[in-house]
């Protein structure tokens, strides 16, 4: 089966591209009626899927955006192995937007996109120029990434290169979309390697991306932030992006926040799983993100179904109207990582007036410095842990300006002993045992199995029981 | 051993290889860990350039079956003879998939392992290891 084959949906080609609120005015609107917005990962490389896919995110009892997650040889440029395993029939692990024509991927958008269901499309690209221009062509506007999210998690490409790549690309959406509707591109450096990074290292990368797209020329952003290991230190979180957003961003340029349920090993059980995606959604809401991807029970096995990514929708967004919003003091405190994410900040800026050449240097200099990285580009000199509390904390900081942890009463840590597989395994699956415990031993429930091809562009990583293996994402 | 740890060409992750680099030390293996996204030219430069006596490859993408056999395809076919093996979740289903198994072990793989199989694997290094010890009798 081909692209060329497959009729495109019933409807007709070619529709003019929708009117109305784009992604970000989408997001705003529902923040200010009061609604969570809430977005599967979702990515199929049949047409028909896919677009079933969409029409069920749409339809879910929740306020909702639609994903189109690129597959992972789109990802990495490599658009002839995506074209082989289509003429192959080797199910994909996402839509390859570059590889189906325009025409076929906006007859796979008519009737379902429209004002009232934007459609964002997720990748993981350090090389996204392919992927903007068929996203743009296919009258699409939204889409998300960033110069260093892009790259030091997801591969090899030199951070230089990517940081001109983002440039340009950010350039090219801006002219590419017409003037009529508003670009939109959101930060994924709330989330890096998925887990293990302290919080204000997150805060700060995904701030610093946001600020890198609005000088490249994007006027609606916005960033992020993945639920870690602490409820409260994840709520520091969410308030600390808000409140830097608010402090470095143009006040004209559209934002808001989006929360990442736990993008970690994912709980075995049902019950942990919905729990834990409900713990996700409690989150946002009260600490005041305006936007939830959510995550799946299936998410520890294999690759969710629709069915399965609706159901987490609805859960989300069932959990989100039961929560209370934010009651935010007038002045707000400076949180623990709040000030560690404004002194990446700031140090960074300090390192010259051109900010892709900044956030070069920084990580050159090992001033940020992402624990577990394996990237050339990344200096590899921090080290970090969850403490007995939950909260991850710096062991090691290498060339940062943030300080190892100490505990109150000002003595040092003990030297910290080196990280070993099972310790890695233990930090890694914290996560997921404390909510399947919680769940009280409920019986593994195996959804409905059928495979498909994959959504989620995003970070997964090794099980808890892993050997070679990990949570599968087309990362 | 040397071992020679990668990725596979179109899967970015890499806790995976984090893990396994620090199991693999902890065995008594120095690693060279080459990281994500390698590629079948990247693969057998640093082969060629590392001497190593074994390669590991894992993928948790979803495309490991594809991915691993242009691997393997590539080392057999620049010459190397060395024990090569492969493990993950290495399909988009969820399961182990026995035609896809066979095929990468025609292709040249000594070892196929199951997501999370990690005693299969070490019984695969102490089996290499005896098979070392007894040449070096020999």
């Amino acid at each position: 089966m081909t692209a060329a084959t497959l009729a495109a949906p019933n409807v007709a080609p070619l529709p003019v591209p929708p009117p109305g609120p784009s992604f970000g005015a989408f997001v705003a609107a529902a923040a200010a009626s009061g609604q969570l917005v809430v977005q599967p990962r979702m990515g199929f490389g049949d047409p028909r899927r896919m677009r079933a896919g969409l029409e069920r995110t749409k339809s879910a009892v929740a306020t909702t955006v639609g994903t189109l997650t690129i597959d992972s040889y789109t990802r990495v440029g490599d658009h002839a192995a995506a074209r082989a395993a289509l003429t192959e029939g080797t199910p994909l692990n996402g839509y390859p937007i570059a590889t189906h024509s325009a025409e076929l991927t906006r007859g796979l958008l008519a009737g379902v996109l429209d004002a009232g269901f934007p459609v964002q499309v997720r990748h993981g690209s350090s090389r996204p120029e392919a992927i903007v221009r068929a996203l743009a062509a296919a009258g699409l506007d939204a889409t998300e990434g960033g110069p260093v999210s892009y790259c030091l998690p997801y591969g090899r490409t030199p951070l230089a290169e990517s940081v001109d790549n983002w440039a340009r690309c950010c350039e090219l959406l801006a002219t590419l979309v017409p003037a009529a509707r508003v670009p939109h591109l959101e930060s994924f450096g709330g989330c890096m390697l998925g887990q293990l990074c302290p919080p204000g290292l997150l805060v700060a990368i995904s701030l610093l991306e946001g600020m890198f797209f609005v000088r490249h020329g994007i006027r609606s952003v916005s960033l992020s932030y993945a639920q870690q290991t602490d409820p409260a230190q994840d709520a520091e979180a969410v308030r600390a992006l808000r409140r830097l957003a608010g402090e470095f961003l143009p006040p004209d340029v559209d934002r808001h926040v989006v929360l990442y349920t736990y993008m970690g090993v994912f709980p075995h059980t049902g019950r942990g799983a919905t729990r834990l995606l409900e713990a996700s959604a409690r989150l946002a809401v009260s600490a005041g993100a305006q936007r939830l991807i959510v995550k799946t029970a299936a998410e520890a096995r294999r690759i969710p179904t629709v069915l399965e990514n609706v159901r987490a929708l609805e859960t989300a967004a069932a959990t989100a109207a039961l929560t209370a919003p934010p009651r935010e003091p007038a002045q707000p405190a400076d949180s623990e990582v709040y000030r560690e994410a404004r002194a990446f900040v700031e140090a960074v800026l300090e390192l010259g007036e051109d900010l892709g050449r900044a956030l070069r240097t920084a990580f050159a200099r090992g001033v940020l410095d992402v624990p577990y990285c394996l990237h050339p580009d990344n200096a590899g000199r921090s080290r970090s842990f969850v403490d007995a509390a939950g909260r991850l904390r710096w062991s090691q900081t290498g060339a940062m300006p943030v300080a190892p942890y100490a505990p109150p009463g000002g003595r040092a840590m003990a030297p910290v002993r080196s990280m070993t597989s099972d310790g890695l395994l233990a930090a890694l699956g914290r996560v997921a045992r404390r909510y399947d415990d919680a769940a009280d031993s409920a019986p593994r429930t195996e959804p409905e199995t059928e495979p498909e091809p994959e959504p989620e562009s995003e970070t997964g990583p090794a099980t808890a029981a892993a050997g070679p293996g990990g949570a599968r994402s087309p990362a | 051993m040397n071992i020679l740890l990668t990725g596979t060409a179109s899967d970015s992750h890499t806790w995976n290889l984090v893990y396994l680099q620090l199991l693999l030390e902890e065995l008594g293996h120095p690693v060279r860990n080459l990281g994500p996204c390698v590629t079948g030219e990247l693969l057998t430069g640093a082969c060629a350039a590392e001497e190593p006596g074994l390669v590991v490859i894992s993928s948790v993408n979803g495309h490991g079956y594809r991915d691993g056999l242009s691997a393997v395809r590539a080392l057999r076919g620049a010459g190397f003879t060395l024990p090569v093996v492969i493990g993950g979740k290495l399909g988009v289903a969820g399961t182990a998939d026995p035609e896809q198994r066979r095929r990468l072990l025609d292709a040249g793989c000594d070892a196929v392992f199951d997501d999370g199989d990690v005693n299969a694997l070490r019984a695969f290094l102490t089996s290499l290891d005896a098979a070392a010890a007894a040449r070096a009798v020999a």
